[in-house]
């Protein structure tokens, strides 16, 4: 029911893990099925130098969180927050029906962990 | 790649004895069994020899057996059937919170239109409490269902004592059998049950046929109208080849049980041993010894998801189950772990292997390899897991 781009970044997941003195982390819970993604950013002159996740989810949520760290990563920030869920959905070959909300964590978790690094930054 | 089916639970092969035997019903004794011809006469006798069959493995009369085309047909004829029978005389039904889905959505459904339905709690264990049974029993409560053992977690439910209540207080009794027909020895007599719904296709016939047991003298109203099949209980044209497979699968069953039980608890014990003692913050879902089905294992394997493991262990050939909000179509985690008191994240873990005749014990060392390796790539990349270290 998968498609194969999804298949492959599940059992290849890119960029896993949490990178030790983020300076942006977002953490996000799917309501539908009580899903957990975190991602953290190494944000360095507005630009996204490295990025990890962890996700405690189904396949499709493992394979979006995947995806969304490939297309945020070098980016800048600006760029980042454009990165839409229907983009990353679209990027693994589309999902199956039941499976569309699960993508709803990928860019939801970057984009919170965006934020998060401009709020401590607007502190300093 | 070998593939390793540890899915019983949810279906099984048909049997090559019980397949053979149906094929000789599609293409030689192809006659409706309502028919006064030869080809007529010949299906009938052996659709009567099936009824007996299945009336065998229940202690039953073979007059006492309706066919179906299956278990959820079999449970909404017994409580739809039942409760309509009965409606003048009170309008309380009683079941339990862990029942299929075919029992709770049919009680649901009568909720909505005009009766009373009290659902009962369960232990930790998945077990019914006969002492809340007897608590919620109203002088209008008119029927009671109450399965015999559980699809998920295999927890085998005081069946026999409720019946004795049921009995003396004149309360029709349901018992939802699809699960424990054919691994559980059943006599509705000592059982005291009134309506008991088994179904073909858990043990190793065919899809698409089940049966209600009726005991003599209890009256329902049918939900089907037609021909007046099966005692005007069921019309429609008997599925023949199906029922005569079914039919097959009990003998089979009643003659295999014991030999296999003693196979199928060894190999569950050392498949749930094995993952206790090879995986940490692992949680058996269900009672353990004899009160658990022979071949069910339900473990709770924490900071990890369900759907994510089933897909791990698909890749590698293992075909399982979980109770994970992600493997459902209505996203919501099992209903019976979540009587049984687990949280959402714990019953979002949970992982059903139900062991079945044909595995050996070479397919439980496989698992009990693979599944630790498994676990601990998704729990590296499960954000739970680093805070529970
Ligand atoms: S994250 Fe639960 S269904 Fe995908």
């Amino acid at each position: 029911m998968y498609s194969e781009k999804v298949i492959d970044h599940f059992t290849n997941p890119r960029n896993v893990g949490e990178i030790e003195n983020a300076n942006g982390i977002g953490q996000v819970g799917n309501a539908k099925c009580g899903d957990i993604m975190k991602i953290t950013l190494d944000i360095k002159d507005d630009m996204i130098k490295n990025v990890k996740f962890k996700t405690f989810g189904c396949g499709a949520a493992v394979a979006t969180s995947s995806m969304v760290t490939e297309m945020v990563k070098g980016k800048t920030l600006e760029e980042a927050m454009d990165v839409t869920n229907a983009a990353v959905a679209e990027a693994l070959g589309g999902l199956p029906e039941t499976k569309m909300h699960c993508s709803n964590l990928a860019a939801d978790a970057v984009h919170a962990a965006i934020k998060d690094y401009l709020d401590k930054k607007i502190k300093v | 790649m070998k593939r390793i089916y540890l899915d019983h639970s949810a279906t099984t092969p048909v049997d090559p004895q019980a397949a053979e035997l149906m094929m000789t019903y599609f293409l030689e004794y192809y006659g409706n069994p309502s028919s006064i011809h030869f080809f007529g006469r010949q299906v009938k006798k052996a659709l009567e020899e099936a009824r007996y069959q299945v009336a065998s493995l229940i202690n039953a009369d073979p007059s006492e057996i309706t066919f179906t085309s299956g278990g959820t047909e079999a449970d909404n004829l017994a409580i739809q059937g039942a409760a309509r029978a009965r409606s003048g005389k009170g309008k309380h039904l009683i079941t339990s919170a862990i029942e299929h889905h075919a029992v709770l959505d049919t009680f649901k459904y009568l909720a909505k239109n005009g009766y009373e339905l009290t659902i009962l709690p369960v232990d930790e264990e998945g077990i019914v409490s006969v002492d809340e049974l007897k608590k919620a029993i109203r002088p209008d409560t008119i029927l009671i269902s109450i399965m015999h053992a559980n699809n998920e977690v295999g927890s085998i439910q005081p069946a026999a004592e409720i019946g004795r209540i049921t009995r003396e207080k004149g309360i029709i009794f349901h018992v939802d059998a699809v699960q424990s027909l054919g691994k559980l020895p059943i006599d509705v007599k000592t059982m005291n049950a009134d309506l008991l719904t088994v179904s073909s296709h858990k043990i190793y016939g065919p899809k698409g046929v089940g049966a209600l047991y009726i005991r003599k003298g209890i009256k329902i109203s049918p939900l089907v109208y037609g021909g007046s099949q099966e005692r005007k209980l069921r019309s429609g044209t008997e599925n023949t080849p199906g029922i005569i497979g079914f039919g097959k699968a009990c003998e089979l069953a009643g003659e295999r049980m014991e030999e296999e039980n003693r196979k199928l608890i060894t190999q569950r014990d050392k498949l749930m041993n094995g993952i206790i003692s090879r995986i940490g913050h692992v949680k058996i879902n269900g009672p353990l010894g004899d009160k658990r089905l022979p071949g069910n294992v339900n473990v709770s394997i924490n900071y990890i998801e369900g759907e994510s493991l089933l897909l791990s262990l698909d890749m590698l050939g293992i075909a399982a189950s979980s109770g994970s909000a992600c493997t459902s179509g209505s996203l919501d985690p099992s209903h019976v772990l979540l009587a049984m008191g687990l949280s959402h994240e714990v019953a979002h873990g949970s992982l059903r292997l139900s062991l079945g005749r044909h595995n050996t014990d070479e397919d439980i060392d496989f698992v009990l390899e693979e599944l630790p390796k498994i676990v601990d790539r998704l729990r590296m990349m499960s954000p739970l897991y680093h805070k529970a270290n």
